[in-house]
């Protein structure tokens, strides 16, 4: 194993340049090193100015999500071994306007998330006398893959519709909204899939399918955005059959 | 609406960058779903063809004669080799993909992809079979 691996790291400057330029650091090589941990030396031994974020270093908050070697990937949690021998690219994650070096803007994801009601919903709330709602293991297993979203946004980076059609709602969205729409306390499903029948939502996605493969968490927004299709299509020909008594 | 979210599209120092058209190339897993999506054509060609068949043999044997003359010209025995090639990629990666859009479950558990591929598989199989033995029975 070399000493040093170089870092190919994305700059962009507003006040300097017009588009990214990528800009060389030669980082020690550790066994024990990830990505994040590169990008950290550089921010304090080699280049104060280099602008990136991260919060927990352990794949729970979702904020360092990052393109590494031309793929979107948690820079906390990849490791600059399995990426040797380099040089190691690394740029702001795709499809998100760059807001400076490797930050990005994420507010279109969080409005898109909003819109899906990621929350139990209820038409009426019990009164606390009446105690918990309480959820077998099996309903539980319904929905828990999803569940386990941390809104990275790899996979928005990974989706190339979401590229091409800005106003997709997107895979991580679709996918929470499937884990409570699958939630046995809630009661908007309907809703939900009403809002992700639209324009916007489910039938955009082709099923590219790169969405679970980037997923660190294993949610697999694919798989729940086919089968909100296939809810949807179900919805669709009981409304044609019984006008009336599809809801 | 969240106030930064309006201010996003008009904001101009950010840098946007423009999906190429090429973007299929530019990756294996891309490529391979666009090619999953081009075979769709062979399909529908497969199809027609079958329809087109069936109509010679309504107006009877010569038709028929005549249809599969056509069919057996150089030219067509590649298109139709070619659509075939499609026609199989297009069925297998179908099948492989359709654990993700089946939610099925056994006594509460979910049954594993391989298992709802794989019944996909044995029916198509088993319907190949018998289409091939009513026609290959003499």
């Amino acid at each position: 194993m070399p000493d040093t691996v170089v870092l190919e790291v994305a700059r962009y400057r507003p006040e300097q340049e017009a588009e990214p330029v990528f800009q060389s650091y030669e980082v020690p090589l550790r066994r024990e090193w990830v990505v994040l941990d590169a990008l950290n030396y550089i921010k304090d031994a080699a280049d104060g100015t280099l602008s990136f974020r991260w919060s927990c270093r352990m794949g729970v908050c979702g904020s360092c999500g990052m393109k590494i070697a031309g793929r979107p990937r948690l820079s906390c949690a990849t490791f600059l071994t399995d990426c040797l021998p380099g040089p190691i690219r690394v740029e702001p994650l795709t499809y998100f306007p760059v807001i400076r070096d490797l930050v990005v803007d994420i507010s279109d994801f969080l409005v898109k998330l909003k819109k899906v009601k990621p929350w139990i919903v209820r038409k009426e709330e019990k009164p606390l006398s009446e105690g918990e709602y309480r959820q077998t293991p099996e309903q539980l297993d319904v929905y828990k893959p999803f569940s386990m979203c941390i809104n990275c946004m790899l996979c928005y980076s990974a989706c190339p519709i979401y590229g091409l059609e800005p106003h997709f709602i997107g895979p991580a969205a679709i996918a929470l909204a499937h884990r409570f729409s699958r939630e046995s306390r809630d009661e908007a499903s309907a809703e939900r899939l009403e809002i992700l029948s639209g324009p916007d939502g489910i039938w955009q996605c082709t099923f590219v399918g790169e969405c679970s493969e980037v997923c660190p968490k294993s949610v697999d927004p694919a798989r729940a955005i086919q089968q909100y299709k296939l809810l949807g299509a179900a919805h669709w020909f009981r409304s044609l059959l019984m006008p009336k008594g599809a809801r | 609406v969240i106030p930064a979210a309006q201010y996003t599209p008009y904001h101009p120092r950010w840098y946007r960058r423009r999906v190429s058209v090429w973007w299929w190339l530019k990756q294996r897993n891309y490529a391979l779903f666009v090619l999953r999506e081009l075979t769709s054509v062979c399909v529908a060609y497969v199809a027609v063809a079958l329809l087109l068949e069936v109509v010679a043999i309504g107006r009877g044997p010569e038709a028929h004669a005549l249809f599969r003359q056509a069919m057996g010209k150089p030219a067509a025995v590649v298109v139709n080799a070619l659509a075939l090639g499609g026609l199989l990629f297009h069925s297998v990666t179908w099948f492989l993909l359709a654990p993700k859009a089946m939610d099925a479950r056994l006594k509460g558990q979910r049954v594993p992809d391989a298992a709802v591929s794989g019944a996909n598989f044995a029916a198509w199989a088993a319907l190949s079979g018998a289409v091939a033995w009513l026609l290959l029975r003499g």
